[in-house]
C-alpha cells in the first residue's frame, strides 16, 4: 500500500511537471488546468501516503532521509497550490514543481524501510519541530523558483531582450510579491521550528542550544532570511537583490537540510 | 445565384474620396431599401466605416449587378461614376467571399489585426437583418464570416501584441508593475508623442498623472488635460520618486536626468521599480540609468524594435490566418453551390417530363389502331429513355466533392433550359456548421 501511493505520487508529479514545463514553450489554458488538477490529485495522494506511514510506524513520518525530503516535497506542492490559487499563475509550477518531482525522486532513492524509531526521537515535539522545519523549507523553497523567474525576466528586461518566454512570465512586482509573501511565511515557520527544537533540546538532552552543526546552520539560515525580511521593511531591499539573497538563502537552507545530515556529524545525523 | 462585392477603401481611396460616399449609420433603411430595389438585385448589405464602404449583395447577372451597384454609390451619393470608377474594387464568387472573410478577419484593415472591424461589420449587419434586405444566402455569409474571424482570432496571435510606440510602452509596463491602477505617471516636457502615451496609460488607468514643463504655464495647460498634477520644473527631483512611470520629452540639449538622480530617488522609494521611457531626440535620460537597480530605461528606439518585432510576428499569424480563410472559402462554396442543386434538378426533370407528356399525348391522339398494351408501353419508353439521358447530369450536379463545380452546372442549365427555380432553406442538401 504504501509502495502504491508513494509511486502513484511521483507519476502523477512527474505528468504534472510534465504539463507545467510545456507551459513555459506553448502556454494553454488547458494544459495549465489539467497542470493544477493533476498537482492538487497528487497532493491528496502524497497526503494519503504521508497518513498511512503515520500509521504503519506509530510516530510522525519526518525520521530520515527517505521520510523528510518526501515530507518536504508534499509540503513544497502543498505551499504551491496555495499560491497558484492566490496570485493566478500557473507558470509559477514550471519552475517549483519540478523541484519538487526532484526531491521525491532523491527520496525514492533512500530506503523505504520502517526502522524502529531512534529512542531519542520518542517524544511528542518530533511532530510540531519537524512539520514546522519543512513547512519553512517549503515556503522558502516557493520564494527560491519565484526569484529564479524574478531574475530570469528582470534580466530580459534590462537588455530589452523580449522573446516568447518574456511573454509567459508574470510582471516583475508580481513575483516580487509572491517571493516577499513566501517569505513572510517561511520565516516564522522557520523561527517557531528553532524555538521547539530548543526547548525539546532542553527536556532531551538538558540545553537548549549545544551549537551542533545542525542548530548553527539553522541560525545562520535564519540570519540571511531575517536580513533579508529586515532590509525589506527598513531600506527596501526587492527587486533584484531580494531574489538574489533569497536564492542564496535557499542553498544555504539546503545545507542546513542536507549537507548538515550527510557531511557533519552531530546530533541531528539521521540517515 | 452569386455573391458580389462593390467597395472601396484606405487602400484604393484617400478620406477625401471615402468621406464623400460614407453611409450614416442611423439612416441605413433608405440605402439598403434602395439596393434590393434594384433590378436583379436580391439581397443586400452595407458596410460603411471611416476606413471602407462596401456594398454585399446577391445576384443571377455578376456584370450587370456590379454596374449597378457601382452606379447606385455614385448617383446616392451624388457623386459623378466617373470621380469614383478608379477607386472601386469589385468582386464575385470565390474572389468575394475572400474578401469579406479577410476584411471581417481584420487581414485587410490598415492595422492588420485591430479588433474594431469584426464589430462594424456586425453592426452592418444588425442593419440589413433589421431592414430584411439581407436573405438566406447574406445571412449564411456573413454568418460564416463572423466565425472565420472568430476561428482566426482563437488560433492565430494576430491581435496579441502591441503594434504602436505608445501602446508598447503601456504593454511593457504592465509586464514590471502587473498591476497599474496603483501606479503613478510623470510627464516630463511635452510632445505629440509623450501625450499620447500618457493618454493610453490613463486609458487602462492608473492612480494619477503628474506633468511638468520648463515652462510652469504650459505644465498648467497640459494637467489640465489630463485632469493632471502640475510640477515645476526645479521640483523635479523632488518628486521624482512619487512616479512610477515617468514619460519624458523635452527639447533639451543635453540629459536632464542622470544615473546619480535616479540612483538617489530610487533609495527614497525603497527600490519600488521605475519605468523611463524617453521618447525625445536628443535624449532627456542618461543611458547608464539603465544600470541603476530596479531601474528600466527604454528609448523610443527600443519602444520601435518592440513594435517592428510585434509587426513581423502579425505577419508570420497573417499568414496563418489566410489559410484559415482559404479553408473556409472551400467550404462556404460548398453550401452556396449545394444550395441551388436540388431546385434545379427537380426543375430541369419537371421540364423533361413536360416535353415527354406533352409530345406523348400528341403521338397518342394521332394513333387510330393501336395495339393493346401499346400505350402503357410508349409510356415505360419515354420514362426509360428520359431517366437514361437525365441520369448522369443528375448525379454530377448532386457530387459535393472538392473541385466540382456545380455551381457552373447550375448556371449552364438554367441557361441552357430557361429553367426557373426558387430557393429555400430547406433544400440544402448540405448544412456549414458554424
Amino acid at each position: 500500500m504504501n509502495a502504491l501511493l508513494f509511486n502513484s505520487t511521483l507519476v502523477i508529479y512527474a505528468v504534472a511537471a510534465f504539463c507545467y514545463l510545456s507551459l513555459l514553450i506553448k502556454p494553454k489554458e488547458a494544459v495549465g488546468r489539467a497542470g493544477h488538477w493533476l498537482i492538487s490529485i497528487g497532493f491528496l495522494v502524497h497526503v494519503g501516503f504521508t497518513v498511512n506511514r503515520y500509521l504503519e510506524a506509530g510516530h510522525t513520518p519526518i525520521t530520515n532521509l527517505h521520510e523528510s525530503l518526501s515530507f518536504f516535497s508534499l509540503a513544497i506542492v502543498g505551499v504551491f497550490i496555495l499560491f497558484e490559487r492566490r496570485y493566478k499563475v500557473s507558470i509559477l509550477g514550471s519552475f517549483v514543481i519540478p523541484l519538487a518531482l526532484v526531491i521525491l525522486l532523491v527520496s525514492a532513492a533512500f530506503s523505504h524501510a520502517i526502522p524502529p524509531l531512534n529512542p531519542a526521537l520518542k517524544s511528542k515535539w518530533l511532530a510540531v519541530h519537524t512539520t514546522l522545519a519543512f513547512l519553512g523549507y517549503a515556503a522558502f523553497a516557493v520564494s527560491f523558483g519565484t526569484s529564479i523567474m524574478y531574475l530570469i525576466q528582470s534580466h530580459f528586461l534590462k537588455k530589452r531582450r523580449l522573446g516568447s518566454l518574456f511573454q509567459k512570465l508574470p510582471p516583475l512586482d508580481v513575483l516580487d510579491e509572491i517571493s516577499y509573501r513566501c517569505l513572510t511565511l517561511g520565516f516564522p515557520l522557520l523561527t517557531f521550528a528553532i524555538i521547539s527544537g530548543a526547548i525539546w533540546a532542553e527536556t532531551a538532552w538538558g540545553t537548549y542550544w549545544s551549537w551542533d552543526p545542525k542548530e548553527t546552520w539553522s541560525l545562520i539560515t535564519w540570519l540571511i532570511y531575517a536580513a533579508l525580511l529586515h532590509g525589506r521593511l527598513t531600506t527596501g531591499w526587492r527587486g533584484r537583490k531580494a531574489a538574489m539573497l533569497s536564492i542564496v538563502g535557499f542553498v544555504i537552507m539546503l545545507f542546513t537540510f542536507l549537507g548538515v545530515n550527510l557531511l557533519l556529524p552531530g546530533l541531528h545525523s539521521y540517515k | 445565384m452569386n455573391i458580389i462585392v462593390v467597395g472601396l477603401s484606405h487602400k484604393t481611396a484617400a478620406v477625401e474620396i471615402r468621406e464623400k460616399v460614407a453611409f450614416a449609420p442611423t439612416q441605413m433603411e433608405k440605402p439598403l431599401r434602395a439596393v434590393v430595389s434594384l433590378p436583379d438585385i436580391t439581397e443586400a448589405v452595407i458596410v460603411s466605416t471611416c476606413n471602407r464602404v462596401e456594398i454585399y449583395a446577391t445576384t443571377r447577372d455578376v456584370a450587370g449587378g456590379m454596374a449597378r451597384l457601382k452606379r447606385f454609390l455614385a448617383d446616392y451619393h451624388g457623386v459623378p461614376l466617373e470621380t469614383l470608377e478608379s477607386h472601386l474594387y469589385s468582386y464575385h464568387g470565390e474572389d468575394a467571399t475572400r474578401h469579406v472573410f479577410r476584411v471581417a478577419s481584420s487581414l485587410d484593415s490598415m492595422v492588420v489585426g485591430e479588433p474594431q472591424i469584426l464589430g462594424q461589420i456586425k453592426t452592418s449587419y444588425g442593419y440589413a437583418a433589421e431592414f430584411k434586405s439581407s436573405g438566406i444566402i447574406l445571412n449564411r455569409f456573413l454568418h460564416k464570416a463572423f466565425s472565420v474571424a472568430k476561428r482566426v482570432r482563437t488560433e492565430t496571435k494576430i491581435a496579441s501584441s502591441a503594434v504602436s510606440v505608445a501602446f508598447a510602452a503601456v504593454e511593457l509596463a504592465k509586464k514590471i508593475f502587473g498591476e497599474l491602477s496603483d501606479k503613478t505617471v510623470l510627464l516630463v516636457g511635452a510632445g505629440e508623442m509623450c501625450e499620447l502615451a500618457a493618454k493610453h496609460f490613463i486609458n487602462v488607468g492608473v492612480r494619477g498623472v503628474m506633468v511638468t514643463n520648463r515652462t510652469y504655464e504650459r505644465a498648467e495647460k497640459l494637467a489640465q488635460e489630463f485632469d493632471a498634477k502640475p510640477i515645476h520644473f526645479e521640483d523635479l527631483f523632488d518628486q521624482l520618486h512619487k512616479a512610477d512611470i515617468i514619460l519624458s520629452s523635452t527639447g533639451a540639449p543635453h540629459f536632464i536626468i542622470r544615473e546619480k538622480d535616479v540612483a538617489e530617488v530610487i533609495r527614497r522609494r525603497k527600490m519600488k521599480p521605475m519605468f523611463f521611457i524617453d521618447i525625445a531626440v536628443p535624449r532627456d535620460i542618461d543611458p547608464k540609468v539603465n544600470d541603476v537597480e530596479n531601474v528600466y530605461l527604454y528609448t523610443v528606439d527600443d519602444l520601435n524594435g518592440v513594435v517592428a518585432s510585434n509587426l513581423e510576428q502579425r505577419k508570420i499569424e497573417a499568414a496563418k490566418a489566410e489559410a484559415i480563410v482559404e479553408q473556409e472559402i472551400g467550404q462556404f462554396f460548398k453550401w452556396l453551390s449545394s444550395l441551388e442543386v436540388t431546385p434545379t434538378i427537380v426543375a430541369l426533370r419537371s421540364h423533361f417530363d413536360e416535353i415527354r407528356k406533352a409530345e406523348l399525348a400528341k403521338t397518342l391522339a394521332g394513333w387510330k389502331d393501336l395495339p393493346p398494351g401499346a400505350e402503357k408501353k410508349l409510356e415505360a419508353l419515354t420514362n426509360a429513355y428520359m431517366n437514361k439521358l437525365l441520369h448522369h447530369p443528375t448525379s454530377m450536379l448532386k457530387k459535393t466533392e472538392q473541385g466540382n463545380r456545380n455551381d457552373l452546372y447550375v448556371d449552364a442549365l438554367r441557361n441552357l433550359f430557361d429553367l426557373q427555380a426558387d430557393i429555400h432553406e430547406e433544400n440544402n442538401l448540405m448544412e456549414l456548421e458554424d
